[in-house]
């Protein structure tokens, strides 16, 4: 699984990140007080008590069909929120990552997972998603992640506002 | 007309050579079919029964005549020498190939057109009333805010993987043609008591399998929340409707299934959230800056209105020329001029159809007699908006040169018709054909102009793209154990612009018929009509609503019974 992510030294370029800070812990096994985890909806719901006083951070895997109220209590202490795509065709996702970053001002890490093709990427990005994975069981031959960087400079004119710029292109350049 | 900038071309540009990549990437095995899919379709292209189909973007229906010389130079270099008008104002290539596509972007990128989100589950190209600023009877020129929402809505991110596609349709005249309540979001444009300009703003309208008219969502959206009200709609639509099932994935479904109020509470209460948001709000400054395109052109005076040379060709002793000042001609804002309907619908070609050729003529005929400009309306015919009543007579002959002088705009064989089986992998049914017996049993165009405002419109299959259910006549192909069937309806109206009724959809007349009875059937019911209406002023659709389906009914079955007694 391949990870798109900003390096610290570089926030403006996207790279394919060399390891994944988080580890995914599965329903009812242990988790160690310093790593960092990433669980499910039904695991934070269950046990978010004992999960957000951990030393390590928390990071939870959010369906798209629930909306963002499942998580919004924890939303604070949150460090990751991996927003599911079953399909790529399922646009749900795009509207959560916008709500989390416009409407709660969430700012820790927004990750596209599941379905994620390298032709959505630039979208997400404008959506508000910082982290992609890239699940080699997509595309014909599994996805090339250095080639997949390229979609990010497929466009660099937008017309409407988003979560990267806030205004719509009027507002950002004199237009005659 | 709207004029690009630095920026609107070099996101053109952008386009043409992202679909290049991907079109490489597929070509190469690097993407799968059903991962180019949504790629290609955002960009217009289908793949269809016999090859790939491009859907070419008009914004509004509104052209060059530079740009329809480039239309016409495509169509020539790289499809078949013709080319298809469509209902939603754009224009489709039957048989381009796949590798050429990303060239005839760039081509299309150099008269600043595209092809973008003309399919799709997205939000599509926007469309209008074809005689958006010159219409008599117009309160306020809708193309600026049709312009203002077409750059909102291009590569949306937020957006872009709707359940199903997103049609919006404007208008700002007192008739409706732009059959705003059969679309996903139509818009009246309206001033307010108080002289404000705002948008009478309906939801939840479409046609296909489940054909319901739009609904008010609100009476007064002001001026300044167009987008933030637009994207609420959006918004809501994007994360609750139907993905289970794409028949019932429509924003149509989603309002049905809730109900208006509770679907109103949600979009109002997103709404409230983002109304103030500087992403959104639409400032006067941008307004006037859009408007500028669309000031009317510095029109002639002439000493008379031109009224009295347009009723001169109206009972001039040149019957030819008579009829077509009467039935193609509609009144212009400006005294003097009068809008020219350019009919697409003849025996020569399929309806909507367009050779390069007569696109180049066109395009030349715009130049000499009306400020350059086209527009191209949902009934798949063209307009020449601005013609001076002195160069009237010399237009009309050479549009009869080019066969488009047919005096049957908004009478019966102006059908819409969907290409059918004969092109479609969709279609159950052929439409083409059906269209062809029509034209041919109303050959007498005298008899064409006696019956009157009458819209008839055929889809080869329930998925409506030929608009049957808002056709006064709605003919629908269906498949009956492997054979061509057709189901008559009646009483479909897609707005007060033809025929004076309101916005209606069809009922099923009786049993379908089989392909040869379409025809004699049709003919049957304008017969009917013709012997039971109160007077010439009656209309088809009005009778129909005075009378109800019973003497059509009894026209078309009991010749049927009879024959087969």
């Amino acid at each position: 699984m391949a990870l798109l992510k900003r390096p610290p030294s570089n926030e403006a370029r996207y790279v394919v990140a060399e390891r994944d800070a988080w580890t995914s812990a599965a329903d009812g096994a242990p988790v160690a007080d310093a790593a960092d985890v990433l669980v499910s909806l039904a695991r934070l719901e269950a046990e978010h008590a004992t999960l957000l006083s951990r030393t390590g951070r928390t990071g939870v895997r959010l369906p798209n069909d629930r909306g963002l109220d499942p998580i919004a209590p924890w939303l604070d202490r949150l460090a990751l929120v991996a927003i599911e795509f079953p399909k790529h065709t399922d646009g749900r996702g795009y509207s959560l990552a916008r709500l989390l970053r416009e409407r709660h001002g969430f700012r820790g890490e927004v990750r596209a997972v599941g379905n994620v093709l390298r032709d959505n990427l630039l979208f997400m990005h404008r959506c508000g998603f910082d982290a992609f994975e890239l699940d080699p069981k997509y595309g014909p031959g599994g996805l090339d992640p250095a080639e997949a960087l390229k979609a990010f400079d497929d466009f660099d004119v937008f017309y409407q506002a988003a979560s990267d710029v806030r205004l719509p292109l009027w507002k950002r350049v004199s237009r005659s | 007309m709207y004029v690009y900038d630095e920026h609107d071309r070099r996101l053109v540009r952008e386009r043409a050579a992202q679909l290049r990549d991907q079109v490489h990437r597929r070509v190469h095995g690097e993407l799968t079919e059903e991962e180019f899919r949504p790629l290609r379709l955002q960009n217009g292209l289908y793949l269809q029964l016999h090859a790939y189909m491009l859907r070419i973007a008009i914004p509004y229906g509104l052209l060059s005549s530079t740009q329809l010389r480039k239309l016409a130079d495509i169509t020539r270099r790289f499809d078949r020498g013709y080319a298809h008008f469509t209902t939603r104002q754009n224009l489709q290539l039957n048989w381009p190939k796949l590798e050429d596509v990303p060239t005839i972007l760039d081509e299309l990128a150099t008269v600043e057109m595209h092809a973008i989100q003309t399919s799709g589950n997205c939000i599509r190209n926007v469309t209008a009333d074809p005689y958006a600023g010159v219409a008599a009877d117009e309160v306020i020129d809708p193309r600026p805010y049709c312009e203002i929402l077409r750059q909102w809505s291009t590569f949306h991110p937020e957006l872009a993987a709707l359940p199903r596609k997103f049609k919006l349709a404007l208008t700002g005249a007192a008739d409706d043609r732009a059959a705003i309540a059969v679309h996903d979001i139509g818009i009246r444009v309206v001033r307010n008591e108080a002289g404000e300009i705002g948008f009478d703003y309906y939801v939840g309208g479409g046609q296909g399998r489940t054909p319901l008219l739009a609904e008010r969502i609100r009476a007064f959206v002001p001026e300044r929340d167009l987008l933030s009200y637009t994207e609420a709609v959006l918004r809501v639509y994007n994360l609750e409707g139907r993905r289970d099932n794409k028949y019932k994935a429509r924003i149509k479904i989603l309002v049905k299934e809730l109900g208006i109020e509770a679907f109103r509470a949600q979009v109002e209460e997103e709404h409230a959230k983002i109304k103030d948001d500087p992403a959104l709000v639409l400032e006067a400054a941008e307004i006037e800056r859009v408007k500028r395109y669309f000031v009317p052109p510095s029109y002639e005076r002439f000493a008379s209105d031109g009224a009295t040379s347009i009723e001169a060709l109206r009972l001039g002793k040149d019957r030819e020329l008579a009829r077509w000042a009467k039935g193609n001609l509609t009144a212009h804002r400006v005294p003097g001029y009068a809008i020219v309907h350019l009919s697409l619908k003849s025996r020569l070609a399929p309806p909507g159809d367009v050779t390069a050729d007569q696109m180049d003529a066109v395009a030349d005929l715009a130049d000499r007699f009306s400020l350059g400009r086209i527009v191209v309306t949902h009934r798949q015919n063209l307009v020449l908006t601005d013609v001076a009543a002195r160069d009237l007579r010399e237009v009309h002959a050479a549009l009869a040169a080019l066969g488009f002088a047919t005096p049957n705009v908004d009478r019966i064989t102006d059908m819409i018709t969907c290409p059918g089986l004969d092109y479609c992998d969709l279609a159950n049914a052929r439409s083409i054909p059906i269209a062809d017996d029509i034209t041919k049993r109303f050959d007498d165009l005298d008899w064409v102009f006696d019956v009157g405002p009458l819209t008839l419109n055929i889809s080869g299959c329930i998925n409506a793209c030929g608009h049957h259910h808002v056709g006064n006549i709605g003919i629908l192909g269906i498949d009956k154990q492997g054979e061509e069937f057709y189901q008559l309806m009646l009483g479909g109206s897609g707005g007060q612009g033809v025929g004076g009724a309101d916005a209606a959809l069809g009922r099923i007349l009786g049993r379908a018929l089989s392909a040869s009875e379409v025809a004699p059937a049709i003919e049957r019911i304008v017969r009917a009509y013709v012997d039971i209406r109160t007077s010439e002023d009656e209309t088809f659709i009005e009778a129909y609503h005075r009378l109800g389906s019973e003497p059509f009914k009894e026209a078309v079955y009991g010749a049927l019974k009879a024959a087969a007694e």
